[in-house]
């Protein structure tokens, strides 16, 4: 099959809730292999941002291109290409680790065996906390499990809201891997305030100057 | 790497199991249902006493208690995504047409099992007779059809308000009085022993309801669940 | 400008009329003039419930914010009105029948806009986000009115009609009304469905106006 090149673009994007503006005249483009770090205070709209690439919100102004080979307007297919994961995203707290997993694999429509997912869990570090309750986890393992969740349909896009956030010692060394690996396969977005977090990016977007944005 | 092999059905039923899953370990909405059911008829059933009612006002009472019942339960399915933030989780995996009908679905066995327990319930402390059996559960099925293809999307613009309240039964009351007044005449139908085929107007009314309230809450679902 | 004075001096004129003209039902008596009131009010509930859900079907496909604002203001105008008509309705019923509720077919649809209008206002002041707010009662309004067909078929079968059907209009619509209370009653209904538009117009102009000055208040 065919390998073709993704690239993500955003043109003149824009984002109000009501009277308050959030940001505006948002614009750049994203090739195979690239990765952005958009940064800025609290309130800033990093997360609006992030989740507006995810699909999550519609912009008030302007439009988010996804390109593989030819644009990609359907919505299904963009769930496909797209993950996400951030502090504001949970689990199902009631079901265990592996139903989550088998859960969220079947309803997009990937197949996995128990072993495989099992197999996962072990290389997160949550080797044979795979039947206890998402309850039951620390926020360290919580933040680890979503991050296995982001990665069941291997992105050609991840997104990545404050991935540092909750993470122990174990949880940052797997970050670490996660971004490699999606540096090699697609293109990464990272927002975040952490300032040891902005080398993982190529290209920086802030988000402070109001309804202005710089590219380094 | 898991081969991408499904259909439709198959990422329905995943819905409908993971929300079946979480209510046998949580039973938010099954205590609730039940609870308040049983409660109603018991207090129903103590102040009639040994008054003897009319089959008429016995089917009303019937279809008050599972309207409340419904209105007591039924949004959660939508309310406890909000409010576990695990509705992130489900905009980023599933289509919204999947999503509702994976919610409509468990709400419908939801209301079903709650019938099942109601009914005989019901025929035992109100001495509610059924005359007409095969009448009365196609009526009770179909009600049940229209009641949910109804309130479904009702649940989904509920638990996007901030103060939730009543909101719910206020919200369905005027959208179910249609199918409210058809399936008490046609349980009274059913329970005095009527025909099928003089029931059979109060059947096609529920059933081009349910399928009136399944194409509208369908298509305007999505206008609910994306922001 | 002039046309609002055109309105004001026809309502005007109506109003007189009903009072000085002989009472269009004979056996019912003076309560009858009510009908002159209580019609166009509750046809124009009717049009407002159109208007909303209309302007409702307009917002969810083109996402202007002025056809929530109209849809909104249509339904709290038609809520007003819906109440006045229930009202209305239930003083010529203690009039004419004895008892302020009877369960006749007309009484509980007009009831029953009541409601729906109450509960798309309870549904709208519920939710803070206006995007949201907007969506969400546009689907309301949309979903209401699809049941308003099945109300339509449903309520007539089961209830007893009290309704002077017959002896103002009977059933086949044929208006067989003596030429001058055909002739109140129609300017009456022209007046009052006129009256809609201007405060229909009028509030939503107020409600763009409260947008703007919160808009430059906010401002950064």
């Amino acid at each position: 099959m065919p390998n073709f090149m993704i690239s993500l673009e955003v043109k003149s994007l824009a984002k109000s809730f009501g009277f308050r503006k959030v940001f505006e005249g948002i614009n750049f483009s994203l090739g195979e292999k690239e990765s952005l770090v958009i940064t800025g205070k609290n309130g800033s709209g990093k997360s609006t941002l992030l989740k507006i690439l995810a699909g999550l919100l519609r912009p008030s102004k302007g439009e988010v291109n996804i390109n593989l080979d030819s644009q990609i307007k359907n919505r299904g297919e963009r769930r496909k290409l797209i993950s996400f994961a951030s502090p504001d995203l949970s689990l199902y707290d009631e079901l265990t680790a592996l139903e989550n997993l088998e859960f969220l694999a079947k309803v997009q429509g990937l197949d996995f065996k128990p072993d495989e997912l099992n197999k996962k869990l072990d290389e997160a570090g949550l080797k044979g906390r795979g039947e206890d309750q998402v309850l039951s986890y620390s926020s360290g393992m919580k933040q680890r499990l979503k991050y296995l969740f982001a990665l069941l349909n291997e992105p050609k896009i991840l997104l990545l809201d404050e991935p540092g956030n909750n993470l122990d010692e174990p949880g940052l060394f797997l970050l670490d891997n996660i971004i490699a690996e999606q540096k090699k396969r697609g293109i990464l977005v990272l927002a975040t305030n952490d300032k040891r977090e902005i080398k993982y990016g190529d290209k920086i977007l802030n988000l402070d100057q109001q309804g202005f944005s710089f590219i380094s | 790497m898991g081969t991408k092999s499904s259909t439709w059905t198959s990422r329905v039923s995943a819905l409908f199991l993971k929300d079946f899953k979480s209510e046998l370990r949580t039973r938010y909405s099954l205590n609730a249902l039940v609870m308040f059911a049983v409660i109603t008829l018991t207090v129903v059933s103590f102040s009639i006493g040994m008054f003897s009612l009319s089959s008429k006002i016995k089917s009303s009472l019937f279809w008050i208690v599972i309207f409340f019942s419904a209105m007591s339960g039924l949004a959660q399915v939508f309310i406890k995504e909000e409010e576990a933030k695990t509705s992130t989780l489900l905009k980023l995996v599933a289509s919204p047409e999947s999503i509702f009908a994976g919610k409509l679905l468990y709400n419908l066995v939801l209301l079903l099992f709650l019938e099942i327990v109601i009914v005989p319930l019901f025929v035992i402390m109100l001495g509610f007779s059924i005359l007409n059996f095969w009448l009365f559960l196609c009526v009770l099925v179909l009600g049940s059809l229209g009641l949910v293809c109804a309130t479904t999307i009702i649940a989904a613009i509920v638990a996007k308000a901030s103060v939730k309240g009543a909101l719910f039964a206020v919200l369905s009351f005027p959208i179910l009085l249609p199918l409210l007044v058809t399936v008490i005449s046609g349980t009274n139908l059913a329970s005095e022993g009527a025909s099928f085929s003089q029931g059979l107007r109060d059947l096609q009314i529920l059933f081009s309801y349910a399928v009136v309230m399944f194409v509208a809450s369908f298509l305007l679902f999505d206008f609910v669940w994306e922001e | 400008m002039w046309w609002k004075i055109l309105i004001g001096l026809l309502i005007t004129v109506v109003v007189i009329s009903v009072f000085l003209m002989p009472p269009p039902q004979k056996e019912l008596g003076d309560i009858s003039r009510i009908f002159f009131f209580h019609v166009p009010v509750a046809w124009v509930t009717v049009l407002a419930f159109l208007v909303a859900m209309i302007n409702s079907v307009l917002y969810l496909s083109k996402k202007n914010p002025v056809y929530d604002i109209q849809a909104a203001v249509s339904s709290q105008v038609g809520f007003l009105f819906a109440i006045l008509a229930t009202v209305s309705g239930a003083i010529f019923a203690k009039n004419a029948w004895g008892s302020y509720w009877n369960w006749d077919p007309r009484e509980i649809s007009v009831f029953i806009l009541l409601l729906i209008y109450g509960a798309y206002l309870a549904l709208r002041s519920a939710i803070e986000m206006e995007d949201r707010k907007a969506n969400l009662s546009a689907v309301y309004s949309i979903l209401a009115f699809i049941t308003v067909p099945f109300l339509v078929f449903v309520v007539p079968r089961v209830f007893q009609s009290l309704h002077p059907t017959d002896s103002i209009i009977n059933s086949q619509i044929k208006i067989q009304m003596p030429p001058l209370v055909l002739l109140v009653f129609l300017s009456s209904l022209l007046g009052f469905s006129l009256l809609f538009v201007w405060i229909y117009n009028l509030e939503i102009k107020v409600t763009i106006l409260h947008k703007k000055i919160k808009e430059s208040s906010t401002i950064k």
